[in-house]
């Protein structure tokens, strides 16, 4: 009871994730294959997704990282990854000085009830990471496909 | 915990109570029971994924079609308030149709062009489009010339169904706000159709809406553009009062 | 499979050495590849996989997508406007058909 409503107060609110989340192996194979045993920093990646998700089908997300977007100090890539999604990765942005901002904001498909990983490497090269985790509920009346 | 399940069971039984039958409740519009990510996907005209079919239907509404080499916007210069009065009966055929099987009737019998299917990309893009004209404003009352269509929808409403065996009142009515898995029972209302629907990536319309309610509880369903559902619209633009239209909505 | 439908937001102006914020909406199923239709069969992916958007010639944002990228792909971004110029918006599919669209920026002074 106290559970169903903590979930339905979360339900449609943002997320922000400064909660220090523990990888599940799934996630953390998924991560070493792309970077390796490169170290992950945190603090300035914000990852924005609602704590409830009423269908998996359509989940907005946002994320920024802080930075100033200058020649010589800017944000190069950002990938997000679903660890319990068949493909783990969901999208890879490539950005530029000229992005000005580095913050994009999209909708995601997710499978299960899981944690996903947003990573932002800088022109320097350093890696900056953030975690957010979202509840998937199933819908009740799934029809076959036209 | 035993108290809190009792609690809950106690809880649950009071809002369905409360809720109850639709006569003694305020119609609300699907749109109170989804989560307020997907109502706020409604609300942004930009974002709203239904405004694509509506878009490619203002496109379609003027592109000239068939033998006669006229669109839809040479007979028709304004839709704004037409979709309230739909289900009508057809002044040609003397038949109840929706919305969309007049658009379907429009094109084969008035535009000379090749028949479209019921849940095609052109039968979603024209409805959104026209429904959008009459977005805000409640459906027309039914006129009395319509009794015979009303009564039959309204008894497939409230017959039993299926393996489940279940009329539509036994959640549209008996168990509004409550969960199914994470659904959460809206009164079942047609005010925001063709709708995008986040279960079917896609537009849709209320009769394939209708289908998977009828697949849901274990019933034969009926065809898309069937008549059985066509009266059951028109049960449900009575049944929704007052409530606006707001097409396109978006539902889970 | 070329779009059916895209929606694009761009301000009718920005002023110079400002942020700007663009949104795209565009028609696409996203067939993920994991969905079976009635007959029990896996319906095949068919996603759009790459989107870049240039101004001035110059790529302010290219972006890969995979399968879990929501059906009709909504996405925002930003740029920061420099002088008037043409916004050039490239989808490619898996297939390698691609799709542009085009507006136009205009900059004024502060």
């Amino acid at each position: 009871m106290q559970r169903r409503s903590l979930i339905g107060y979360a339900a449609g609110s943002l997320l922000i994730s400064l909660l220090p989340l523990s990888l599940s192996a799934a996630a953390r194979q998924t991560l070493e294959t792309v970077y390796g045993n490169a170290e992950f920093n945190t603090d300035r990646v914000t990852l924005k997704l609602p704590a409830l998700a009423e269908n998996g089908s359509s989940v907005p997300l946002s994320v920024s990282v802080d930075s100033p977007m200058t020649d010589v100090d800017h944000v190069s890539e950002i990938r997000l990854f679903a660890e319990k999604n068949p493909v783990p990765e969901i999208a890879r942005y490539r950005l530029f000085a000229a992005s000005g901002k580095a913050s994009i904001s999209t909708r995601i498909r997710l499978s299960d009830t899981q944690v996903i990983t947003a990573v932002a490497r800088m022109n320097d090269n350093s890696l900056w990471v953030a975690r957010g985790k979202i509840v998937v509920t199933l819908a009740a009346c799934i029809e076959p496909l036209l | 915990m035993r108290s809190h399940g009792l609690l809950l069971l106690a809880a649950v039984w009071l809002s369905a109570s409360l809720s109850g039958h639709l006569g003694a409740a305020e119609p609300r519009s699907g749109y109170a029971f989804q989560s307020s990510d997907t109502q706020t996907l409604q609300d942004d005209d930009f974002q709203n994924p239904g405004m694509l079919w509506v878009d490619q239907g203002e496109v379609l509404f003027q592109t000239a079609a068939g033998g006669s080499g006229k669109a839809c916007v040479d007979c028709h210069k304004d839709m704004q308030g037409v979709a309230r009065s739909f289900p009508q009966r057809n002044p040609d055929t003397g038949q109840l149709m929706s919305l969309t099987q007049q658009i379907q009737h429009c094109r084969t019998t008035h535009q000379q062009a090749t028949p479209i299917r019921y849940e095609s990309t052109p039968a979603l893009a024209l409805s959104a489009y026209i429904g959008y004209q009459s977005t805000g404003l409640p459906f027309a009352p039914v006129p009395a010339s319509l009794a015979i269509e009303l009564e039959r929808g309204e008894a497939y409403y409230y017959q039993r169904k299926g393996q489940l065996n279940l009329g539509c009142q036994h959640c549209h009515e008996d168990s509004v706000g409550e969960m199914l898995r994470g659904d959460k029972i809206s009164q079942g209302h047609g005010n925001g159709y063709p709708i995008y629907r986040l279960e079917w990536q896609s537009a849709g319309s209320l009769h394939r809406r209708l289908r998977s309610c009828d697949i849901g509880v274990r019933a034969q369903p009926h065809q898309l553009g069937s008549q059985t559902y066509t009266e059951v619209e028109l049960f449900l633009r009575q049944r929704a009062g007052s409530l606006p239209l707001e097409v396109p909505a978006v539902r889970r | 499979m070329a779009l059916i439908n895209t929606r694009i937001s761009v301000p009718t102006q920005a002023q110079a050495n400002t942020l700007v914020e663009i949104k795209t909406l565009v028609s696409h199923p996203m067939e993920s590849g994991y969905r079976i239709d009635y007959m029990g069969e896996m319906i095949p992916r068919n996603i759009l996989t790459r989107f870049t958007c240039e101004y001035l010639g110059q790529p302010v944002i290219e972006a890969e997508f995979g399968p879990g990228i929501a059906a009709n792909p909504f996405m925002a971004f930003n740029l920061l406007a420099t002088t008037t110029g043409e916004l050039v918006f490239t989808w490619t599919d898996q297939h390698g058909e691609v799709s542009t669209e085009t507006r136009t920026l205009l900059v004024v002074d502060p």
